[in-house]
């Protein structure tokens, strides 16, 4: 099964290798690994998908704790919240063939962000499924698809949850409003439609 | 800011803030954590620290190789619970290290490691004896640093005994640039101190866990205990020992786990396992509860995970959450420190009947002891399992018995039976080979007036036997007894059993051992049979300096029982009822 942590981290040297040589340990393939800034200074947020067994999670999850520069690890698991991955996608065209892709790129809610006498760059933010789409009806639409650059996943629950140790590390963590919370849970991922 | 010159404490604490070398800082903040011995080996970037080491009360061990460093550091923590300290240079120094940091990373060894590193100006362009130490280590330390700062050095350290000791204990490293070690700064041990200890969060003993288990203990009727390391690491024995006698529930017991529950206790099962005895591993597997205590069964523990304990809950109470349902799946998690869940535990358990129980495993004991080697009549040759049974006999089970690894482990395991924490030492988690003589160096220098034996294979004694230098260096009294069976026994075992008796690579020539040990400087004898067997152990307990006995051993002996890897616990290749070397009574 596929896992989604959200682990807040040192932002120290080394930290990314801790991290990521824990689950070549336990021999886990990581599908995806986003790293960032989080709301904290000092701290980094990493979202982390990978694919292994049900009961996997609780051990994964126990082992990074067990890193010293591991603050908190959060599995999304099967609660609701927003994922998105950022795509940037370069396609062959040339002036003439252009329309049909921005057509495309309307009903994908997509961008063109770059065009060159023989090419143009979309980027796009979606659920993986949404940009899955897209370069599968590109593809399908004969298009030369050149480069593919994709972010990987970011994950963020839905509503009011804040990090049990934002919270406990006082400053700068945000309380819950209750009331604020109740955001619908919006229906995604289906292959080829637009949100 | 003070910039006072040193004003150590009676035990050699500054006490002051005081501005010193990186290397001052070294050693006054280790002198601060209490460390009075360390085992190390110079080099060039370590050199300023040890320029600066004869300003310090501490005492520094010289090893004759770096794996001796981390073995003596090591055993020095196992005979004592306090954190073992390694220092090495940079480049091979550390990576000698590395056996030795493995072997403590898995049996959860408080130890700190110091080494020296390349200047932070030459850092990463392959300088001379430059090695990523720190990359190296990752994935069998618990933690790492790398300092290139003189003001950094204090509060790594500190941070680093901290989480050696802290938790599930376990191997930390710094490493040292050499111009930290040169450069100086404002040394406060005080304000070095780190963040209060951050337990795991998934760490908490739930109420509901801690009714359910008792619950499952009040209603079980052939419950057994195991205990583990965890009893030992976490000072559990008294709790384990009142959950045992109040609910009337045997006891068995992993390698590391020996010492932690007293062996002439009734309710003492002995060893489970792989060469655990029958009625051990029998119990285990009609157990209908096992509340496992500190132990994280290991697959040498429970055969197959998939034919272990079956009509068994399980209960397991552990520090470390990441060994809930790791291996096996348990019924009942008590995760946080073995001692303070029983303590909770404890109150909720009342007298309890298992007499029923406890007659059905007597009775499956009383058949097998009687074909056990030590029985039978004097054939003329000399078996390590008499070895074993004399010197627990002779030391009255009160010495320390640092084991290395192979048959004569698990004999040792097997026929000396450990009455005390802390009296067996060995490499369980990693097996490593080698380990013995030097682990025995650091806990005969942890403990002085003990008496230790160093019990290893002809094999692995050849591994680290130069640390024979480092014995007579230190003056050391330490009693060694090489099982010398002409093999490397517990692999020719394994070639006998399942590679159809092709003894590839194990025959095994060695040294004359009492030539070598004379050639140190160290009195030594060889013993060829039973009847030389007790005179020879008095003469070495009796004899002032380091002893070494090379007991010539009958060469194709075998552990028994044994359970082939990949059968399940009760599936037990059984003391075989003729052996070809001797006879035995029919078949039990
Ligand atoms: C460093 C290392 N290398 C290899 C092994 C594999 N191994 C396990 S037991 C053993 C044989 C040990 O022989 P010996 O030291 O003579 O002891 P015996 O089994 O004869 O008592 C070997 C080679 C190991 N455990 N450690």
């Amino acid at each position: 099964m596929i896992h989604t942590f959200v682990s807040y981290v040192d932002d120290k040297p080394g930290v990314l290798t801790r991290v990521s040589s824990l689950f070549r340990r336990l021999n886990i393939n990581i599908i995806s690994l986003t790293v960032g800034r989080s709301e904290r200074p000092g701290l980094s947020r990493m979202t982390i998908v990978c694919e292994a067994s049900a009961e996997a999670g609780h051990r994964i999850r126990a082992s990074m704790y067990k890193l010293e520069n591991v603050l908190d690890v959060d599995d999304i698991a099967g609660a609701p919240a927003v994922t998105r991955e950022l795509a940037l996608i370069k396609v062959a065209a040339t002036k003439d063939t252009r329309s049909p892709i921005f057509e495309l790129v309307e009903v994908f809610r997509a961008r063109i962000v770059d065009l060159a006498p023989e090419s143009l760059m979309i980027e796009m933010t979606g659920v993986e499924s949404k940009i899955e789409g897209l370069i599968q009806v590109l593809t399908e639409g004969d298009n030369e698809i050149l480069e593919v650059c994709r972010s990987g996943k970011m994950t963020m629950r839905r509503g009011h949850h804040t990090s049990r140790v934002l919270k406990a590390l006082g400053a700068g963590a945000i309380e819950p409003e209750d009331g604020a919370s109740q955001t619908q849970q919006a229906e995604e991922g289906a292959v080829v439609e637009p949100e | 800011m003070n910039t006072n010159v040193n004003t150590p404490s009676p035990n050699g604490a500054i006490t002051t803030p005081t501005r010193l070398t990186g290397s001052e800082i070294l050693w006054a903040t280790l002198v601060g954590e209490g460390v009075t011995d360390v085992f190390g080996y110079p080099g060039g970037a370590i050199l300023p620290a040890y320029d600066a080491l004869r300003k310090f009360p501490i005492r520094h061990v010289l090893v004759r190789h770096e794996q001796g460093a981390s073995h003596m550091a090591d055993g020095y923590a196992r005979a004592t619970g306090k954190v073992g300290v390694a220092v090495a240079t940079s480049g091979p120094g550390a990576t000698n290290l590395v056996t030795g940091i493995a072997t403590a990373m898995l049996d959860s060894i408080p130890m700190v490691c110091v080494t020296g590193q390349v200047s932070s100006k030459v850092l990463g362009t392959d300088a001379f004896q430059e090695v990523d130490i720190t990359g190296v280590t990752l994935p069998v330390t618990k933690h790492n640093f790398l300092v290139s700062r003189a003001e950094d050095l204090a509060p790594a350290l500190r941070h680093a005994f901290q989480i050696a000791r802290s938790g599930r204990p376990g191997p930390v490293l710094v490493d040292i640039t050499k111009d930290a070690q040169q450069a100086t700064a404002l040394f406060d041990f005080d304000a070095a101190k780190p963040a209060p200890y951050r337990p795991h969060p998934m760490l908490k003993v739930e109420e509901n866990g801690l009714k359910e288990a008792a619950e499952l203990i009040r209603n079980a009727k052939r419950p057994v205990i195991l205990a583990g390391h965890g009893v030992m690491q976490s000072g559990a024995m008294e709790q384990v020992r009142s959950l045992a006698e109040r609910a009337q529930i045997p006891v068995a017991l992993t390698l590391l786990g020996l010492g932690g529950f007293p062996a002439s206790h009734p309710l003492n099962l002995g060893m489970m396992g792989m060469h655990g005895e029958s009625w051990v591993n029998h119990a285990i597997q009609e157990a209908d509860l096992l509340i496992a205590c500190g132990m994280r069964f290991d697959d040498r523990v429970i055969g197959t995970p998939s034919t272990y304990a079956l009509k068994a809950k399980k209960i397991h109470i552990e520090v470390d959450p990441a060994e809930i349902n790791k291996n096996i799946k348990v019924d009942v998690a008590l995760v946080g420190d073995l001692a303070e869940v029983l303590e909770q535990l404890l109150p909720q358990i009342s007298g309890r009947d298992g007499s029923a129980w406890l007659k059905t495993i007597d009775a499956s004991k009383g058949a097998v002891a009687v074909r056990d080697i030590k029985n039978l009549p004097d054939s003329g040759h000399l078996y390590a399992a008499h070895v074993m049974h004399d010197l627990w006999r002779i030391t009255g089970g009160n010495a320390i018995v640092v084991t290395d690894v192979g048959q004569h482990q698990m004999w040792e395991a097997q026929y000396f039976h450990h009455e005390h924490p802390r009296t067996l030492i060995t490499s369980g988690g990693l097996g490593t080979m080698g380990f013995a003589l030097p682990a025995a160096i650091g806990a005969k220098v942890a403990c002085p007036d003990k008496e230790v034996w160093v019990v290893a294979g002809d094999g692995g004694f050849q591994m680290t036997s130069p640390e024979l230098a480092t014995i007579v260096q230190e003056k050391l009294k330490i009693n060694i007894a090489v099982i010398n069976n002409g093999y490397l026994g517990m692999v020719r075992q394994w070639q006998e059993f399942f590679y159809d008796k092709n003894y590839e690579s194990t025959p095994l020539v060695s040294p004359d051992f009492v030539k070598l040990a004379d050639a140190h400087g160290i009195a030594a004898k060889a013993v060829r049979t039973r009847g030389e067997l007790a005179g020879a152990v008095e003469e070495a307990r009796a004899h002032k300096g380091a002893y070494l006995l090379n007991f010539l051993v009958e060469k194709e002996d075998s552990v028994y029982p044994m359970i082939p890897a990949g059968s399940a616990l009760h599936e037990m290749i059984r003391r075989p009822g003729k052996n070809p070397l001797v006879e035995r009574p029919d078949d039990i």
